[in-house]
């Protein structure tokens, strides 16, 4: 049995589990400086040169778990020591160095960081090289590479650049959350603040539920996670964690579909406000096109709106995918609704954190949605269901023209593309991880596989269309 | 009077909606609209009683089949 895809996965659970383990006990305080070396005990170290280092990142991994230093608002962060700094990633001479005589990249280098040895082959003295990459332009035999660190090639909106100490910086303004560095940095020196804390304290102090709700929203890709196990188990263990219910946020999609479709209708151009990564970049990098920003808010935030308008004295807590969501329930437009967010990541180490075994549970059951807002979890599922409420609206003399954006880099090419007149779409689906939510960086696993298991999951839905899901809401 | 159906995951599955859809056309039928609140909620904490219906505090246990007759006996009979 695999829960997680890498081991900085695994030991950032680690920390989350203990870090929660002591919380629920009310040990935090006494235990704090002691869980570095519950999880590395003794002196040989397995990570990196000394135990002392590995404990010392573990002490920041921990402060993170506990939600991380107010001074610094992005959700994601960079635990500095922790980073490599990378030496073995920038400019290098490759075989393919025919040992010219005319020398192009030692003439460009502005820092003379290139010289020759006796077979004219060209090195790069890392020590003087300020990557600036005009000797790479100038060989005539593409002999210079770049070998871009992780984290900067998994940002494809550059929003990570490297300090003159080597260490990875995040440009807060365009960091849009979405987390792909934190999965792909191979050291896990970037990492999303947690706020299990606050979860447990939302679940503790609701004294079982009597001093008021606690709701558990899950994000529909939870089909495509905890493959381990079953789904309805998953169920039974939020309610065994002490959450009173578990609705799905795959209902709010509905909502959403049904209401996005009219506005469509409407305005005659939308983008979607679903990913909350996409709608941070586009505020932030094309500001000109925010008024196209659908004006529902996100399937997340529209189910908890309607708990919170439908029921008294309940808090809501949303468990999925995304980083982002952390940044999202911050907004003032989300924050009376939602009261915390955790990823799949947090949630597998809540369970662990209780010893709650979901494999051992009996299966509740989940099903609130409809096929059309349960497939939102995959890119191009949005996109399906706001055809589908266009059908259901009645609204037949309006043809969907969608540009479904599968990551980042597909959005920032129609936005592009939108802010010179020249998208030839009048909708677009942005979805900021590749594959949608199901690629989010919060997942515990990601494969190929789960694009099809979120539609099976779609197709299991008792309601077979958006109307029918939302007539109960009514 | 406030009627309230569950719409939670357990109850929806044993039919929560053609429960709602008859009570709605009941309703509309016997022009109790403005005497009543029908309403919905997540979790009654009685899933296994499901589909569960409450009327003010009371919890009643029904199901697509009873519901005509859970809307005579219990809020026709009351109202009118």
């Amino acid at each position: 049995m695999r829960k997680f895809d890498t081991k900085v996965q695994h030991l950032k659970y680690k920390v989350l589990r203990e870090v929660a383990r002591f919380a629920w006990q009310d040990s935090l305080l006494d235990n704090i400086l002691r869980i570095p070396e519950i999880i590395v005990p003794g002196k040989i170290p397995t990570m990196r040169c000394c135990v002392y280092k590995e404990r010392a990142i573990l002490t920041e991994r921990v402060k993170l778990a506990m939600g991380g230093s107010i001074d610094k608002p992005n959700v994601i962060q960079v635990i500095d020591i922790a980073c490599d700094e990378c030496p073995a990633a920038g400019y290098d001479v490759t075989d393919s160095c025919r040992g010219c005589l005319a020398h192009r990249c030692e003439d460009v280098c502005p820092r003379g960081a290139i010289s020759f040895d006796h077979n004219y082959v060209a090195h790069i003295d890392k020590s003087k090289c300020i990557e600036c990459g005009r000797c790479a332009k100038v060989c005539p035999y593409n002999a210079i590479t770049n070998r871009k660190r992780p984290c900067q090639a998994a940002c494809k909106i550059k929003a990570i650049s490297i300090s003159s100490d080597g260490v990875a910086k995040i440009d807060d303004d365009k960091c849009i959350s979405c987390g792909a560095c934190v999965y792909q940095c191979p050291f896990g020196a970037i990492t999303d603040k947690s706020y299990i804390l606050n979860v447990i304290d939302l679940i503790k102090n609701s004294e079982n539920n009597t001093k008021y709700k606690v709701f558990a929203v899950v994000a529909p890709s939870i089909s495509s996670q905890f493959t381990y196990a079953k789904l309805g188990q998953v169920i039974s263990g939020l309610k065994e964690l002490g959450f009173f219910t578990v609705v799905e946020a795959a209902l709010g999609a509905d909502m959403v579909a049904y209401a996005e479709a009219k506005e469509l209708y409407e305005k005659g151009f939308l983008t979607s406000s679903c990913c909350p990564a996409f709608v941070s970049y586009i505020n932030s990098a094309f500001p000109a096109l925010k008024e196209h920003i659908s004006h529902n808010l996100s399937p997340m935030a529209s189910i908890a709106k309607y708990i919170k308008d439908t029921h008294e004295n309940v808090k809501v807590v949303f468990i999925g995918p995304c980083t982002a969501k952390k940044a999202e329930v911050r907004l003032k437009t989300v924050r009376p609704y939602v009261d915390s967010a955790l990823t799949f990541e947090e949630l597998q180490a809540l369970f662990d954190s209780r010893d709650i075994d979901i494999t051992s549970l009996g299966e509740d059951v989940l099903d609130n949605a409809s096929y059309f807002g349960r497939i939102f979890a995959r890119s191009g599922g949005l996109t399906d269901a706001v055809a589908q409420g266009l059908k259901e609206h009645g609204f037949n003399d309006f043809e969907l023209k969608a540009c479904t954006c599968d990551g980042i880099e597909e959005c920032k090419t129609a936005l592009l593309r939108k802010s010179k007149g020249v998208l030839p779409a009048n909708f677009i689906e942005g979805m900021a991880c590749e594959g949608g939510c199901i690629g989010g960086a919060g997942c515990l696993t990601h494969g190929e596989k789960n694009r099809a298991q979120v539609d099976k999951y779609g197709k299991e839905a008792l309601e077979k269309t958006i109307s029918d899901a939302i007539s109960l809401l009514k | 009077m406030k009627v309230t159906v569950c719409i939670g995951s357990s109850c929806h599955i044993k039919g929560s909606r053609p429960i709602v859809e008859t009570l709605q056309k009941l309703i509309a039928e016997n022009k109790l609209g403005d005497r009543l609140e029908l309403a919905g909620t997540f979790c009654m904490n009685k899933c296994r009683e499901g589909v569960c219906v409450s009327i003010d505090d009371k919890v009643y246990s029904v199901s697509p089949q009873t519901a005509e007759a859970f809307f005579n006996e219990n809020i026709k009979a009351k109202l009118m």
